[in-house]
Parts: C-alpha cells; structure tokens; sequence
C-alpha cells in the first residue's frame, strides 16, 4: 500500500475555540447512524452550529472562512487543549477531515482522537500555550493567510510568523514516511504475530 | 526486576518493535458492537483481508438497540440495517455473536464479564472508549477507533506505545451512602479530565481491595473520563471467584493453572511507578457534576464553585457549562430540580446497581414530575433482576423497566431528552447533547442518588431522603 507523504500541510486556517471539546460535540451521537463514514463532513459541529430553533449559530464552522476550506478540501483548525476527548468514536475526525480540514494545530489532543486522525493521514500537532494563544489571534486577525504545518521540521509558520510544534515521534515517522497507516506493517508481522498468539495459553485455548 | 501488571502484559503480548518506533502488540481478546465495526469490515473488504482469528473476536448489539421494543423489525429502519450489518458481518467471518435472541447480548462491556471473556492477564481491545472497564479482573484494555478495528480484525494486533502508570491508592472505609461511582468522580475532579492523558491508571489500596468487581468495573469504566485511556485493578481471589463458572472460563482441567498464571500478572511488590497518588476513602461524599465535562464536579453538600476560585484554564469551560447547565456559581445544586432519572449504562447498569437502587426504593413513588427509567446493561442482568422480582419495585414505584442496551446514555435509540430537561443520570458523560437533545442537562450520579432524585424530583443528598 501506498500513502503520500505528509510532511507539509498548507492552507487556511480556522480557529475553533475551547478547551475539552469533545467528539459528542464535533460529531453528535445520531451522526453514528450509518455503516460508511462517506456523508459526516457535513456533520461536524452540527449542533453548534445550529440552534435548536434550526437557526445557525456563529460558530467558526459556519464562517465563510470555513466555507473556504471545505472548498479548497484543505485547511488548518486551531484548537484548544485536551481536544476530541470523550468517545472513541472515528466518526469525529472523519468528519473534520471530510469537511476539508488536513491538519489541526492545538495544546494537546485527547489519545484516542490522535491516534484516528494520525491513520486518516492528518497530523495533529502541538504548541505550547503562549505561542498556541499567539497563533490563534493571528489566524484570527490573517484570514487570508495560509499556514503551514511543517511536520518533518516541527513547526508551524504563518506570514512571517512561526510557533515550534510537537508530535510524537511515532506519529511524525508515519507521516512524514507515508506509513500513517499501520495496516502493511502490521500485516508484515504475520508470522511473528502466530507465534506470539501460541505462547498465550488463553489464546491456545488452555 | 519488579514489574506492574500493565508491563507484564504489555511484555507478554509484544509481537515484534514497527519501524516507526512502536511496539505491534497482539490483542487477545477484541470486542466489537455495530456502531464502530460496519466500516471497518467495510475496509476489510476493500482490501481484500480475512480475519486473522475469528475465535477471538465477539460481538454484540447495544448502542443502537431500542429497549422500549422487544419484537424486530424495529420500527427504528436503521437501528434494523445497522444490527442485520453485524449479523451478516459476524456470519460472513465467522465470529461468535451474542445476538438479541440469545438471552446474552448488553453492552459490550457487561457481556466480556459474564461470558467469562474478560481475564486477568489479557490485552483487550473494544471500538468503544469505556473499554478500560474490563481492567478490574486485570486486564490491559482500551478504546480503539474504527481503522484500529480493522486492524485487530486484520492482523490481531495493534500499533501502539507503550503508556506510563499512575498507581491511584484509595484506603479506608467509604462513609455510608458513598460508593464507587463517587470515587471515580471524585479521582477524575482531583486529577482533571486529561490528567490521566499518557498513563495506564493502576487502582490499588484497601478500598479497592474490599470492592466488588461490580464496583471495580464502575470505577475502571470511568478512566477515559479522567483521559486515562486504561484502568486497572490487580487480580485476587474475588477475581477468580467471579470468572468461575463463566461459560469462556478455564475448565476444571486448566482452572488451577489458570489462577496461578492470572496471579503472576499481578504488580509485584516494591515495582516502580511513573507517578503515585492517595487518596483517603473516608473523606469522599456523595459526588455530583454539574457542568458539561465529568471533572466538573462537587461534592453534594457543597456549592457549585465560584468563577473566581477557579484557574483561568478552567474558566472559559466553567462559563460556558453554567450557562449550559443553567445553574449558577456559588449557590448548592442540592435542590435543583430534576425532569428524567435514568438507571443504567456501562457504568452502573449491572445486578449489584439494580440491587441497591430498588433496596432504597422499595415502597416509594418516583415524583409525578419525573420521568424515570431503568435499563439493565444486559438480557442476564434483566432476567437475573426479574428473578429477583426487581423489577416490579421499579415499575411499582413508577420506574419504566427497558430491554438491554446503552438507551439515554447516548442517545442513539429513541430514549432522548426533550429540550433543556435535566436528567440525574447513573452513566459517564455530561457533555453537551450527549443524552439526545442540544440543551438537555446530565448530572452525573450514583444509582442511589438516582433513586433520591427521582423521589424526591431533585438533585438530593440520597443519605438525608434515606436516612443513611
Ligand atoms: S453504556 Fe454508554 S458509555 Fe457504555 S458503551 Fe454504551 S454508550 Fe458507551
């Protein structure tokens, strides 16, 4: 199997506040509803983006700025800390990625949430909370501005802005290698894997 | 060198070091359930991969599963698609399901437990983030995302590293009218909601010694709501005494053999941990949340805290979860009035919760204007329960008695929240929406603070309404 290389992400970028946003946020729960992932990009936010009079919100997601991204099918969402807490489910950063976001910036992200968008192919990386505060008001005051999500160097620039970014090193070697998906590698494992399973009693069925 | 459970396991599950630095770790025993699978047998199948050991993978319905209709089909058509999915899935792969017709299907993470599935010692996998409630027999398990199930189904293994392990050491005796779910949430107010982030939580001292493993499974259940994606209890005997029997356990031929290998999992003493926290059972009460992230919680005779007191991190949240919540800093939640008590969930819908609950409620009636309902986690713990004549005490009192499943704990079935209506609920998640309406309300509680609330149709101190 072949991945493309993610060592840049470039393009516009959307500041979608808040600390602990959690995937019942970004995809509600009736969202699940489905056996493909295909038609969650328009999902995402849903609920805050609309009312529950049916009116929309002004949520970042609504903005033309995020119209531009979802257009463009690339684009930079700047976060807060402990993002895509709570649920498991995949459902959330498929649905940031099919609304057309390639990379997130933010101060931390939940586990699990990282580990699902690492296998879609989309970096999340961190800064530290100053330069998190200072990127966000620039992208803020910059629509026009692409960013760019340097994952091979660690960083983070704008203009003639840049912020020093993290990701575990696991995560960057599979991007940057095109191996974000572990399925070949894994698969590659399969003898070792058999003999592995053959130590564990519980496994032998003893 | 003296080891934790959680590097004992990792070491015996170790397939091989990746490439990229992380370790292939072999998944013994993997669980799926129809929200978080189709798609994964869906690129399963457009790569043209098989199962690697069917034998250890088992299903069963329950997020999505209606528990007021008991007949199919369902008049929910994509609750029947989503289940003939499985059905098919698990019939075209040849994995064991523990359909509705089997008397043995519930939440996936009651099921391992009953089957005598989950055991010490094993690493277990589950497309579902409370699957860290297998911990308590001293399993390693964990949430997983979708592409991960493909994975396990795929290969039986997953790519991952390794995680750091805070042993969490609560000692002494819980006060009368507190239980396991207020210690879950009052570890989660003290560390914080991603305070776990990067560790296995380890749960040890004499409280979690003299626990059930009903208990033990309450408080595991919760570690991702601390951001602890596994909790763990070291094996003993109760362990043991509580697979025996169960139809997957060990048979009396391998039984002894099993113990003694289930024992050697267990951390051995003077082992070193990555960090170590106490916390003095005595001093814990009754817990409620009253914001929109389990963390944000207080005790129920203290006041919702002031804007001022609190971090400026923990602010904006704060702000944000008054005016969801609309509750006000500073003033008591005892008092707030309650629309919808729900009984059940992952968390505290097993026999020993429907046991308590119904032994408070006995001879009661649920306030006229509350809506409440009790849903049994599984078919065993609702025909055991019915054995028990628990359910006529519910129902007596004006409870609604459901079929198994996840029901209002999120909300993908038809039991939803209608507008703001506050709901004191026995299950794990606060967030917004997350009970099926935009502006429902979720309080987190105890079963038995359930029952007080449902009485009395208020928040309320379950040990002044019972004289406890
Ligand atoms: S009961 Fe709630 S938390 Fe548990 S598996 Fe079901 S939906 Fe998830």
């Amino acid at each position: 199997m072949s991945l493309a290389k993610v060592t840049q992400v470039k393009g516009l970028a959307l500041a979608v506040p808040g600390d602990d946003i959690d995937t019942d946020r970004i995809i509600p729960a009736r969202f699940l509803r489905c056996v493909t992932f295909d038609d969650l990009g328009q999902h995402a936010f849903r609920d805050e983006r609309t009312g529950p009079d049916g009116k929309e919100s002004n949520h970042p997601m609504n903005s033309p700025q995020a119209a531009r991204i979802a257009a463009a099918k690339q684009g930079v969402m700047v976060v807060g800390f402990n993002f895509g807490c709570g649920s498991s489910r995949e459902h959330a950063p498929q649905s940031i990625w099919r609304f057309g976001f390639t990379a997130l910036v933010g101060g931390s992200f939940a586990e699990i949430f990282f580990g699902n968008s690492t296998t879609l192919g989309v970096p999340c990386v961190t800064l530290s909370k100053d330069d998190l505060a200072d990127c966000d008001a620039f992208v803020r005051a910059h629509p026009d501005v692409e960013v760019t999500v340097d994952v091979e160097k660690l960083v983070v620039t704008a203009g003639a802005k840049s912020w020093k970014a993290s990701i575990a090193a696991s995560a960057r070697d599979g991007l940057v290698h095109g191996k974000w998906d572990p399925i070949a590698d894994l698969l590659d494992g399969a003898s070792a894997v058999d003999q592995t399973a053959g130590s564990l009693a519980y496994v032998v069925g003893k | 060198m003296a080891k934790t459970l959680f590097q004992k396991v990792w070491e015996a599950h170790t397939v091989r070091k990746l490439p990229n630095g992380q370790t292939q770790l072999f998944i013994g025993t993997h669980l799926i359930h129809e929200v978080t699978s189709p798609q994964a047998f869906g690129m399963l199948r457009d790569l043209g991969l098989k199962v690697k050991y069917p034998q250890r993978t088992f299903a069963t319905v329950d997020h999505i599963v209606p528990t007021n209709e008991l007949k199919e089909p369902y008049s929910d058509p994509i609750a029947q698609e989503m289940i003939e999915a499985l059905r098919k899935n698990t019939k075209d792969f040849g994995i064991r399901f523990f359909d509705t017709n089997t008397g043995t299907q519930g939440i996936v993470h009651m099921v391992g437990p009953e089957q005598g599935i989950t055991q010490p010692g094993t690493t277990i996998a589950c497309g579902d983030s409370h699957t860290a409630t297998h911990g308590a027999f001293g399993a390693i398990a964990f949430g997983i995302g979708t592409t991960q199930v493909r994975d396990v189904l795929a290969t039986q293994t997953l790519a991952l590293s390794p995680l750091k392990v805070r042993r969490i050491e609560v000692n002494g005796q819980l006060a009368p009218g507190v239980y396991a779910k207020d210690v879950i949430l009052h570890i989660i107010r003290v560390l914080g909601v991603n305070g776990g982030i990067g560790y296995a939580y380890e749960y040890a001292g004499s409280t979690f010694d003299g626990f059930s493993l009903e208990e033990r499974m309450t408080v595991c259940n919760m570690s991702i709501e601390g951001g602890a994606r596994c909790g763990y209890v070291n094996p003993d005997q109760k362990t043991f005494d509580y697979i025996k029997g169960k139809p997957y356990a060990p048979k009396a031929a391998g039984w002894d053999a099993a113990v003694a290998r289930w024992q050697s999992f267990a951390s051995d003493p003077g082992c070193a941990y990555d960090d170590v926290v106490k916390f003095d059972a005595a001093a814990i009460r009754p817990t409620v949340t009253w914001g929109i992230t389990p963390g944000q919680a207080v005790f129920i005779d203290e006041k919702m805290p002031a804007l001022e007191t609190l971090n400026a991190a923990d602010r904006a949240t704060a702000e944000d979860a008054y005016k969801h919540m609309k509750l006000s800093p500073d003033t008591p939640i005892k008092g707030t009035k309650v629309d919808v008590c729900f009984l059940g969930s992952c968390t505290n819908g097993r026999i020993s919760d429907l046991r308590e609950a119904a032994k408070y409620l006995k001879g009661r009636k649920v306030s006229p204007t509350v809506k409440a309902i009790v849903v049994p986690g599984s078919q065993l713990t609702a025909i055991q329960a019915v054995h028990e004549g628990l359910d006529k005490v519910f129902t007596e009192a004006g409870f609604e008695w459901r079929g198994a499943g996840c029901s209002m704990c999120l909300a993908m079935n038809p039991d939803k929240l209608v507008g703001d209506q506050l709901c004191a609920s026995s299950s794990n998640r606060n967030f917004k929406g997350r009970q099926g309406s935009q502006t429902g309300r979720t309080v987190l509680m105890s079963p038995i603070m359930v029952i007080a609330a449902a009485i009395t149709g208020q928040v309320a101190d379950a040990r002044e309404v019972f004289k406890v």
